[in-house]
């Protein structure tokens, strides 16, 4: 029976997660938009783009190869079973087991890879620069990952996601500063692996500045609608992470019946659209930093991570 | 099952004694190559039933004067025997693929003996066997190394290795000296078990071993020649010493550290090896993700490895001092299963490489380019090794480096809180070098085989076939299966973990389809990974295939770069990315604190139409001490020498007087202590 339920609530996961990918896309540029005084695309927009792509013919450089044919695939994949790993509206799915938050960072990096690989394959100087930063920017993001998971396993006893939610959602712990310093260090992380203000321009097309565009400017048709949807899938598992990490209330126990699930999906999407907001109001006020004050960025958070450690390890060795 | 491999090493060293008849004709050298396949294929089954059997030992009818030479096969020394085999069938294959007709006798006869080294040290059961192993493994190793010698580069890497092979080769000497100094002449490995070190003897061999394994394996800071003479041997040679050599330098240092030098050490020492350890992982990482030449590259992204590595075994250490077993069988898992993935994806990747060198001629990446086109075989398995190295799921390299990191987050358990906070240092680290890992690799990769041909030569590359293609395969697909099965894997080496730790605690939670680092900890099972990415990936492609239109064929969009002139039918190869623009941000980042870096834009001045140019490079920090301060410092230690001889007969007199009471006062010092 347990199964069952962990089974559909996966499948109702996984449905969510993909709705809900484009939708949050589309809701925080229509919500930034606002923010500056323009009406702004519908939040729908992202959905009718994705449909309209999925009808285009592809076209591929003369030179490309089967690298810009699957590294699409790769990356929606990797992209869909992390988000399928962060539990949203009720914990205890058919995955939980596994959703360890390594093998999440590990998933990113693999759609990391692929999209890198596909950037450099056509040999265009955009491509390479933009791969070459994305890979640079990660080799910092990645420990302030694993510095988080670090706090978390202290606290919680494991970095599996799903039993941390659990533990944090039990209220036991309280309030402790560390969390503060490791939520700080992931707010950055997510900043910059989802290619936001400061780190990134997901609006830009100014060749220059940009990061993550850089390596999907060959892309069209089908794959170009595919690398949109992963990101904006990253997009959602980011912030779904940071909601079941560091706003575990509301979620659906193990074994809840279909009430708590809608009470949880309720919870989930307000959550979400409260995140969204934050997101459109912090990109709104700050400037995007130059590509090589990144790593600065990113360093502090590497040093909140290991502050946020260090405290922990103080104050349990103190009490 | 020892008698068996005591005959197989004879009988390499009868190939070896038959190589300069053999190396006459190409029948003869392919001859030498499949008889050391076959032998290391014996070698991985030897270790295979080690691994299943209890230890057994054997003593050989002839030795030094002093005692009998004494062989052993218990598990760990399985382990690492299944390693060398492994490596051994793929990197032999490769050079039978590629014997073109009668080669130089100085290439074929060490090749045997290299093998016949390494195994010897792994089988040794005394410390002269031991000793005699490594230094056959030295010697030989140097000899295919210095095989292309008409070039100063590779004399220099010749020398250089020799030099740092004689300085280890005395420290293990010496090292096994400290040893046996409780037991009686001749002892073997059993009757040292029983006399184990303490005090500043325990010290002493601590920091000879670091030397005398460490400099073998490339640890920070005895690595500077390893990234000059790993390049410099042939691809196979460079395989086996990268996947290979330095594993066995890594058992030496688990056998007398974990097992020699008795079951408990104190927390320092496994501080002591997780700081080289870490220091040789950010190190070799970082300079994997700079430098030019693909070979160099790949031997950094060794030093690398070795540094994650032996940051499991001190971890494992510490684990073991602080009691808690279970943990450490944790953190030795991942250090034997990292050290059997890297054998597996560095084979590969070194192979891979000796295939460009071989298809396109060049080893700098600016002069490569594009060949996933001419070379898609070759491109297809070495994105595996590539990706395995840059730890990406569901591949090997992403499992015994997910219970490198799970052990090192839960280093915390151990109580010290200066320990906490170092290993809390440590695994920021760890993850560092591990993103940096897969920053060189995609740099590899990319820069290699895909965009376009940067070089005639690369355009006009050459597809691989045959048995080479066979032995570039094989480390592929244990790569991918070694990904899916690490449960089973740690399974199989639980009673090497035994030995190392000394617990069987917690051994039985480790293995099985999901590997689970504690009870309620967290978990990975690769094969529903695999599963589910197989089946997402699959589902998303048939599900856009069944109403999608086809594809077409255009010129490259690049921002509405114009296409190329007909005279250059790959556009100009300039304007894709070079391998120095593509480590810019790292140099940029860390390579300007770490490796002094150094990046200089020399502009024409205004009028002149010469292109500008930019000048970048780095140092390793160790190299420049070693070329630069030492040499001077032996310059003026041998001027001061010289003196000597300018002596008076009273001044000699009473210098040979003044050593003869230093040397009195020496004894009485040492009777009364």
């Amino acid at each position: 029976m347990s199964f069952v339920t962990g089974l559909l609530t996966q499948l109702l996961h996984l449905a969510l997660m993909l709705a809900l990918a484009p939708v949050l896309t589309g809701s925080v540029r229509w919500l930034k938009a606002r923010l500056m005084g323009r009406r702004g695309p519908h939040p729908m927009q992202p959905w009718r783009d994705f449909l309209k792509l999925l009808k285009k013919r592809p076209v591929l450089a003369e030179n490309a190869s089967i690298i810009s044919r699957a590294a699409p695939y790769v990356a929606v994949a990797s992209a869909l079973l992390a988000a399928a790993l962060v539990p949203s509206f009720t914990r205890g799915m058919v995955l939980a087991p596994f959703a360890d938050l390594l093998l999440i960072a590990g998933l990113l990096a693999l759609g990391r890879f692929a999209m890198a690989l596909a950037g450099m394959d056509v040999g265009t100087a955009f491509g390479g620069i933009g791969a070459t930063r994305e890979m640079a920017f990660a080799a910092l993001a990645e420990p302030a990952l694993v510095l988080a998971a670090l706090i978390f396993a202290i606290l919680a006893g494991t970095t599996n996601l799903d039993v941390i939610t659990g533990i944090f959602q039990e209220g036991t712990l309280g309030l402790r500063v560390s969390l503060g310093f490791a939520a700080l260090a992931l707010l950055a992380v997510a900043v910059a692996e989802n290619a936001r203000i400061p780190v990134d321009n997901p609006a830009t097309h100014l060749e220059l500045t940009m990061v993550h565009e850089a390596m999907i400017l060959e892309a069209s048709g089908r794959h170009l609608a595919l690398w949109e949807f992963q990101a904006s899938l990253r997009l959602t598992l980011w912030l779904a992470l940071l909601a079941a990490a560091f706003l575990p209330f509301g979620m659906a126990a193990p074994g809840a019946g279909p009430l708590a699930w809608v009470m949880g999906l309720c919870v989930f999407i307000v959550k979400m659209a409260a995140l969204a907001f934050a997101l459109a109001v912090f990109e709104s006020t700050i400037a995007k930093m130059r590509v090589f004050r990144v790593p600065e960025f990113l360093g502090a958070a590497l040093l909140l991570g290991l502050l946020g450690a260090l405290y922990l390890f103080v104050s349990t060795g103190l009490s | 099952m020892l008698i068996a491999l005591a005959l197989t090493l004879g009988s390499l060293a009868l190939l070896s004694l038959a190589a300069p008849l053999l190396a006459r004709a190409a029948l003869g050298v392919r001859l030498v190559y499949a008889g050391a396949a076959l032998v290391s294929l014996v070698f991985a089954a030897g270790g295979f039933a080690g691994l299943l059997s209890a230890p057994e030992t054997l003593a050989l009818p002839f030795g030094p004067p002093w005692g009998v030479m004494r062989l052993a096969l218990d598990p760990l020394s399985a382990w690492f025997l299944v390693i060398l085999g492994l490596c051994g069938v793929a990197a032999s294959a490769f050079a039978f693929g590629h014997v073109k007709g009668p080669e130089a006798a100085r290439r074929l006869v060490p090749y045997p003996l290299f093998l016949a080294g390494m195994a010897l040290t792994l089988l040794a059961a005394d410390g002269f066997t031991l000793v005699l192993g490594f230094e056959l493994m030295s010697f030989a190793s140097w000899v295919l190394v210095a095989h292309e010698h008409e070039h100063a580069e590779n004399r220099r890497a010749a020398r250089v290795y020799l030099g740092f092979a004689a300085l280890g080769g005395a420290a293990l000497i010496l090292c096994f000296g400290l040893l046996a100094a409780g037991a009686s002449a001749g002892a073997g490995f059993a009757a040292l078990r029983a006399t184990p070190p303490d005090g500043l003897r325990a010290l002493a061999i601590l920091v000879l071993v670091l030397i005398g394994a460490g400099s073998k394996a490339g640890l920070v800071p005895l690595h500077v020649w390893l990234p000059l003479a790993h390049p410099a041997a042939p691809s196979h040679v460079s395989a086996l010493m990268s996947a290979a050599m330095t594993k066995v330098a890594l058992y030496v240092l688990a056998r007398v550290i974990f097992d020699l030098a008795g079951p408990a050490q104190p927390l320092f020492w496994g501080a002591v090896l997780m700081a080289l350890g870490l220091a040789s992982a950010i190190m070799g990482a970082l300079r994997a993700a700079l430098e030019e030449d693909t070979k160099t590259l790949l031997a950094c992204s060794t030093i690398e490895n070795v540094g994650l590595i032996t940051l499991g075994l001190g971890l494992a250490l510490a684990f073991r001092a602080a009691d808690l077993g279970a943990l450490a069988a944790v953190a030795a898992g991942a250090a034997l299963l990292h050290a059997l993935n890297h054998a597996m994806f560095k084979t590969l990747l070194f192979l891979g490489a000796g295939e460009v060198l071989h298809g396109a001629a060049s080893r700098r990446m600016d002069r490569l380019g594009g060949l996933i086109h001419a070379m898609p075989w070759t491109a297809g398995l070495v994105l595996l090794g590539a990706a395995a190295a840059a730890a990406l799921p569901p591949l090997s390299g992403f499992a015994s480096e997910w219970l490198l990191l799970q052990a090192l987050i839960a280093a915390w358990r151990v109580g010290d809180l200066a320990f906490q906070i170092g290993a809390a240092a440590a695994t920021a680290l760890a993850a560092l070098a591990v993103a940096l890992a897969a920053a060189a690799m995609l740099r590899f990769y990319g820069m290699v085989f895909l965009g376009r041909p940067r070089s005639p030569r690369a355009a006009g590359a050459t597809e691989l076939s045959g048995v080479a293609r066979a032995a570039l395969i094989m480390p592929a697909a244990l790569t991918v299966i070694f990904g899916l099965i690490p449960g089973h894997l740690l399974e199989l080496a639980a009673p090497a973990l035994r030995l190392l730790t000394g617990a069987g605690a917690g051994l039985s939670a480790l293995g099985g389809v999901t590997v689970t680092v504690a009870e309620g900890g967290a978990g990975y099972a690769p094969l529903v990974v695999f599963v589910l990415l197989l089946l997402l990936g699959g589902g998303v492609g048939l599900l856009l295939r069944r109403q999608a239109p086809g594809i077409a064929r255009g010129p490259a969009w690049d921002c509405g770069f114009i296409a190329p002139p007909h005279h250059l039918p790959f556009g100009d190869p300039a304007t894709q990315v070079s391998a120095a623009g593509m480590a810019q941000p790292l140099r940029r980042m860390l390579g300007k604190t770490l490796l002094a870096a150094r990046e200089k834009v020399e502009m024409p001045p205004p009028g002149n139409t010469a292109p500008a140019r930019l000048q970048a490079g780095f140092h390793d920090p160790v190299l420049a001490l070693i070329s630069g301060p030492l040499p001077r410092a032996r310059d003026r230690l041998a001027a001061l020498a010289e003196r000597l001889r300018d002596f008076s007969l009273r001044q000699c007199l009473a210098l040979g007087f003044a050593v003869l009471l230093a040397l009195m006062a020496l004894l009485i010092w040492l009777e009364r202590t």
